[in-house]
């Protein structure tokens, strides 16, 4: 054989791999259960688009982030379609890193009106729709009824943080392992600094003011941590700074907290009898305020998007049509109950009266979700968008180092003064490598 | 004695695979340099700019630095110290002659084949949890308070995760040396009336400086770089008493995309590194001489 023909061999090699994926999808997603659900229903879709095949990379949500980021800031294609959150959509469409989804929009069928507005203004950049909702989330608190029979406590629809902080302590009892509250500490702009930040716009708090002065070293942050330190340590379980969502679930469902201030997702978890040893005893409430005019809870989904450039954009649009329609709703309510569709993307799931029935925590997610604001998010003013997270690319980075800081004064390592000076710290020295402020 | 030919012969045939190395390793280090002077973050396309030694600047000054620096040696220290101890002791049992002699070696050496993730998440999850953990159920069984290991003692809890599964290495290669003790003057020793402690300093030690030479250096290579423990259970915290050179660099490159700066940190680290290797080498190599 000469070099010849190995060269030879070699091309036309590449070239039929390249005839044979011209038809594959290669979708990159989180490993949620609503996306492996997903993925168990996709016969649905290839018996309607018997041309395309699908290909799946499911990854943990930090992983994820990582290689999706990385694939589409270095141009290098591996996906055709990638799972991304409401932070990253409206920076990368702004940045031409996305496609518009200029046809989903206008398919009448696919009926882009019906989704719920405050989700489809964070997917939009000067009027265009650059992703698809897949689910979408508030968050609330989740309680014990039982427990708060027992200590002669109600929660009331829209509590306080001082009645939350009350009946945290009233309700602990670490002898049997019972503690007042969960709360997310392991450090992550998308773990504790979600759920911190969100409640700090409660306090009265805020990240950056008009001209991008970090706030760490007001007093709104100081209530804000102090609340939450002393709280946790009172009322909370041991190894707090260690619980991310996962690690929270798990606690619940075993029934060991009280109350749970968490993602509106985590309803249909701690409700289902087959995973939650306290399914028939939850209730839901709103996350709590302190009468400053905004609420702790905050505003998520999970969308489907297109890189900008990708050569299969129309079988794309195909698939993100199926896994993001009303039809796909009705066949998951087919195949698994209503309970389990995906949440907090439309309109019309919040009217159907089938789901509002097998779903106790319909109505709470949405009026979650509708109460939280996007675009003026805290009490102050501020320059920036979002409200569990900052909409700038630099916040990835700067939300995970306060987070470690937070992190480490509820596992008691430093003082809360001492994390709020170190956040102050790294905070303006990254936001001055980055040059801002920005004209 | 090699002849000039054959010497000349050797080098020729050694030369692709030395180019080819030297390519691999050569490449992606002037890559990093290079990106180590350039402003460069993933999220910020198109702002690509020479920016002379700002990134060294902001790394080195980076208040994180100098913890992870110390962070980076004391797991190194920390696990030299128990795997040698822990090694020395365990081969010295081993050479034992038991019952169940096999099955024993087998099980002291298992964790060596267990994925640094997965030894790292057991670990997290089964035992060093303070709810549903072993420890803590010890703690509370015996009316103590649980500890919160990868809250409280963070960068102790890592050690002990890393030298449980460089414990067996250690222990197979000291072993080994061992084994290849002479008898004869262990049993000269002894008849001559030394005791255990005497015979352990003046003959099996001398013995066995060769074998913890090596299980010194190649340690310190792996420890350097150790990441996986620390991704899974405590990321890097709580705030930065856990984190190492290595997962200063990677906050840097994943968590922040900021290229410039991780390069830059990269090279810190290489050098780094490389200072405590020529010190090891001087200090102990001297030991593979000869």
């Amino acid at each position: 054989m000469t070099l010849k023909s190995i060269l030879l061999g070699a091309v036309s090699a590449l070239a039929l791999s390249g005839i044979a994926s011209a038809e594959t999808l290669t979708i990159a997603t989180v490993n949620n259960g609503d996306m492996i659900r997903m993925q168990k229903l996709t016969d649905d879709f290839k018996t309607k688009n018997p041309g395309i095949d699908l290909e799946w990379v499911t990854l943990e949500e930090n992983v994820l982030r990582q290689r999706v980021t990385t694939d589409i800031a270095t141009k290098s294609g591996q996906y055709d379609i990638m799972t991304i959150g409401i932070y990253e959509a409206p920076i990368w469409g702004k940045q031409g890193w996305l496609a518009p989804l200029d046809t989903l929009a206008a398919d009448k069928s696919y009926d882009a009106d019906d989704l719920l507005p405050p989700i489809r203004s964070g997917l939009t950049v000067d009027g265009k729709l650059y992703a698809a909702p897949f689910y979408g989330e508030s968050s609330m608190v989740m309680y014990r009824k039982d427990l708060f029979d027992k200590a002669g406590l109600k929660m009331p629809d829209a509590p306080t943080w001082d009645f939350i902080a009350d009946a945290a302590r009233k309700l602990t009892d670490k002898s049997s392992e019972t503690y007042g509250i969960c709360l997310r500490g392991k450090a992550g702009w998308g773990e504790n600094m979600a759920f911190l930040t969100a409640a700090s716009n409660s306090f009265g708090a805020r990240w950056f003011d008009e001209n991008w002065k970090p706030q760490f070293d007001q007093p709104e942050w100081k209530n804000t941590l102090d609340f939450y330190v002393k709280l946790m340590k009172d009322a909370g379980p041991p190894g707090a700074s260690s619980n991310g969502f996962n690690e929270n679930l798990a606690l619940f469902q075993t029934g060991k907290c009280g109350m749970w201030i968490d993602a509106t997702v985590a309803a249909s978890f701690v409700t289902n009898p087959k995973e939650s040893k306290v399914a028939d005893q939850v209730g839901f409430a709103l996350a709590p305020d302190n009468g400053l005019g905004k609420r702790g809870n905050w505003l998520w989904s999970w969308n489907l998007a297109i890189p900008a450039g990708s050569k299969k954009v129309e079988a794309a649009e195909k698939f993100i049509a199926w896994a993001t329609s009303k039809d796909y709703l009705n066949l998951v309510a087919e195949k698994e109950g209503w309970a389990n569709v995906p949440p907090g993307t439309r309109t019309s799931l919040y009217n159907n009266a089938e789901y509002t029935k097998a779903a106790p925590f319909a109505k709470m997610t949405l009026d979650s979700i509708n109460s939280a604001d996007p675009k003026q998010p805290t009490v102050k003013p501020v320059p920036y968008e979002g409200v569990q997270y900052v909409a700038i690319p630099e916040f990835q980075g700067i939300g995970t180092a306060v987070g470690q800081q937070f992190s480490a004064a509820l596992a008691g390592q430093v003082t809360v003064d001492q994390a709020l000076k170190n956040a102050q710290q790294l905070t303006e020295r990254e936001m001055a490598k980055a040059g801002y402020p920005k004209k | 004695m090699a002849t000039t030919h054959t010497r000349s012969a050797a080098r020729l045939m050694m030369a692709p695979s030395v180019i080819l190395l030297l390519a691999w390793m050569i490449v992606p280090l002037c890559m990093t340099i290079y990106f180590s002077f350039l402003r460069y973050n993933l999220l910020m396309p198109g702002m690509e700019e020479f920016t002379g030694f700002l990134n060294y600047q902001f790394f080195l000054s980076d208040p994180a630095f100098f913890d992870a620096l110390i962070n980076t040696l004391l797991l190194v220290g920390g696990v030299l110290a128990i795997t040698v101890i822990g090694g020395m002791a365990f081969a010295l049992l081993l050479d034992q002659p038991i019952f169940g002699q096999g099955i024993v070696r087998i099980l002291v050496i298992a964790p060596f084949f267990v994925m640094p993730t997965v030894s790292a998440l057991v670990w997290k999850n089964m035992f060093m949890n303070p709810v549903n953990g072993l420890f803590a159920w010890i703690a509370r069984s015996l009316g103590f308070a649980p500890v919160d290991f990868l809250a409280a003692i963070p960068l102790i809890s890592v050690i002990i995760i890393v030298a449980w599964q460089w414990l067996p290495f250690a222990t197979l290669i000291m072993l080994t040396a061992l084994q290849s003790l002479d008898e004869e003057q262990k049993e000269a020793a002894e008849m001559d009336g030394a005791g255990f402690i005497p015979r352990f300093i003046y003959i099996v030690l001398p013995h066995m400086a060769r074998a913890i030479t090596v299980v010194i250096l190649i340690e310190t290579i792996f420890l350097l770089s150790v990441f996986a423990e620390i991704l899974v259970t405590t990321n890097g915290g709580p705030g930065t008493e856990s984190t190492n050179l290595t997962y200063l660099v990677y906050a840097q490159a994943l968590l922040q995309f900021d290229i410039g700066g991780a390069s830059a940190g990269g090279i810190v680290a290489v050098i780094l590194a490389n200072i405590v290797a020529i010190f090891l080498v001087r200090l102990i190599g001297k030991n593979l001489e000869a």
